[in-house]
């Protein structure tokens, strides 16, 4: 049966000199071969070698402090209500008498935790919070683990450090320009 | 009976009915909305002004226009009225207005506020009012009051809608709250910090349609969104009984009043329901609480099907362990 009469037909025509004389093509696909040894090659050699991060890269969560050094979240759950993929998970707790210093507002997050395996990084609690407290870094990516708890991110390792040379056991570690940005700020500060 | 012509649609009410309820009988989007005025209270509002509707013929007899928009929950129809609510661009303007006026000295601390994702102004301002503030001075602040173990007073959210004193009027026997001050300085207060001790003073944080007055229980406890509402009953000597239970896994979080579209209460309850009873075995559940769809609340609600297990033959071993270790809620006979 034929649906369409675009068919081609195929003849089997038999080999010319230079087809049967073999080496000709071999020859000629070596040649391709060779070229391609100084060609500029298409991967990187990874852990040494990072390809550059696209400016609107959205990698690992980091909640930010203001000014002053305090937790900007105050645990609201708008960025756990648009998580399509329900990442995220936090308590409230009130702010007790004395602690202004670290928590901006009367509500703050006693435990805010974000599962790297569930979130897909789009970025909709980045979008959501109401803060600007969580920001998705446009330099860092979730590191592969071996244990999967490992992969489920607390407060001690998504929270900004204060000090900028603090780096957390697992967690975030500044780079060098933005260490020296917030020791910039640091110093504007009035003690 | 009287007959009136609201945003194009004709409806006929008993004489001295307000056009508010006129509305409501016609019901859906048209109806204006209200922050102050509260069917079961009498005497309230006509405070907030964000029901204001323009009434573009007075009556049969004297079809002249009112001279200004007014406030449709206290405004009698009258045969022969034409109204215009949302087909008014003036109207829509000066909602706008109102909803500035309202948010002027609201702190505008949602985050933080537990009344979020269920207040009235959110929703309000949301629907109706700009995304941007021309305001710039100091908010008001006040000291803050204790106002017992229970309610939590948060005066720099409210509106003065006297909802709340209108509650404590009628439906207990003694006031200990009103407002004091006047004008800017106007605010809740219990004079001397009486403690709010009567069996139904709950019902305030019921009424209330911001965050001021708010369950002291729940404070923090979780957002409205990651609750879910279930309606249960008991036997209360005191009350109906009939309640909404908020829960959060197994745990039962806050106990509220039951409230119709327009968010009122009908049954009062009392503080025993209200504070006490926090077990599920102390009700009998009757089933999830309807949720608007437009609400936040049913944001991200998956609930396991009521299954009967019985119709389903080839039901997967490890739904049936699925259902053991978290059986669906069992509706109230």
């Amino acid at each position: 049966m034929q649906l369409t009469n675009r068919a081609k037909k195929l003849e089997k025509k038999p080999m010319t000199l230079a087809e049967r004389a073999y080496l000709p093509a071999i020859f000629q696909g070596l040649s391709i071969t060779m070229r391609h040894f100084f060609m500029k090659k298409a991967t990187v050699r990874y852990p040494e070698e990072v390809r550059p991060f696209s400016p609107v890269f959205r990698g690992l969560h980091v909640l930010k402090r203001d000014e002053q050094g305090r937790e900007r979240c105050t645990a609201c759950g708008l960025c756990a209500v648009a998580c399509p993929a329900e990442a995220i998970t936090m308590v409230a707790g009130e702010r007790k008498k004395g602690e202004e210093h670290l928590y901006r507002e009367e509500k703050y997050a006693i435990s805010y935790e974000v599962n790297m395996l569930r979130c897909i990084f789009c970025g909709l609690c980045e979008e959501a919070c109401p803060k600007a407290a969580v920001y998705l870094q446009p330099d860092k990516i979730a590191p592969p683990r071996y244990e999967r708890d490992e992969f489920i991110y607390g407060k001690d390792r998504l929270v900004e450090p204060v000090s900028p040379d603090a780096r957390s056991v697992r967690g975030i570690q500044l780079t060098p320009e933005q260490a020296d940005s917030l020791r910039n700020k640091l110093a504007q500060q009035p003690a | 009976m009287a007959k009136i012509t609201f945003d194009g649609v004709e409806v006929e009410v008993p004489d001295g009915t307000t056009i508010l309820n006129a509305a409501r009988q016609i019901g859906g989007s048209i109806v204006p909305p209200a922050m102050c005025y509260y069917t079961p209270l009498k005497g309230s509002g006509g405070k907030c002004r964000a029901c204001l509707v323009r009434v573009a013929a007075g009556s049969a007899k004297d079809p002249r226009p009112m001279p200004k928009l007014v406030a449709s929950c206290v405004t009698p129809v009258q045969d022969g009225m034409v109204v215009e609510n949302t087909t008014s661009e003036q109207v829509l303007n000066v909602r706008k207005g109102i909803v500035e006026m309202l948010l002027i000295n609201h702190p505008l601390d949602c985050p933080v506020c537990d009344q979020a994702g269920e207040c009235d102004l959110q929703n309000f301002a949301f629907e109706h009012g700009v995304s941007t503030t021309r305001y710039q001075e100091e908010r008001r602040t006040f000291e803050k009051i204790d106002i017992g173990p229970l309610i939590q007073l948060h005066m720099t959210r409210c509106i003065l809608c006297y909802r709340c004193v209108y509650t404590a009027n009628q439906i207990t026997d003694n006031r200990v709250h009103g407002v004091l001050g006047r004008g800017d300085a106007a605010e809740i207060g219990t004079y001397i910090e009486n403690i709010i001790d009567n069996d139904f003073s709950g019902n305030v944080i019921d009424v209330c349609p911001v965050g001021a007055l708010t369950d002291k229980t729940f404070r923090f406890k979780q957002r409205v969104w990651f609750t879910k509402p279930v309606n249960a009953h008991r036997d209360c000597p005191k009350c109906s009984g009939n309640v909404v239970l908020w829960y959060k896994g197994k745990e039962v979080l806050r106990t509220t009043a039951r409230k119709d579209q327009y968010g009122e209460v009908k049954e009062w309850i009392c503080n025993e329901c209200r504070f006490e009873k926090k077990e599920t075995s102390d009700w009998t559940i009757e089933g999830p609480a309807h949720i608007d769809r437009s609400s936040v609340i049913s944001a991200n609600h998956y609930e396991l099907p009521v299954l009967n297990q019985s119709v389903i033959a080839d039901l997967p071993e490890s739904t049936q362990r699925d259902l053991e270790k978290n059986p669906p809620l069992k509706l109230g006979s």
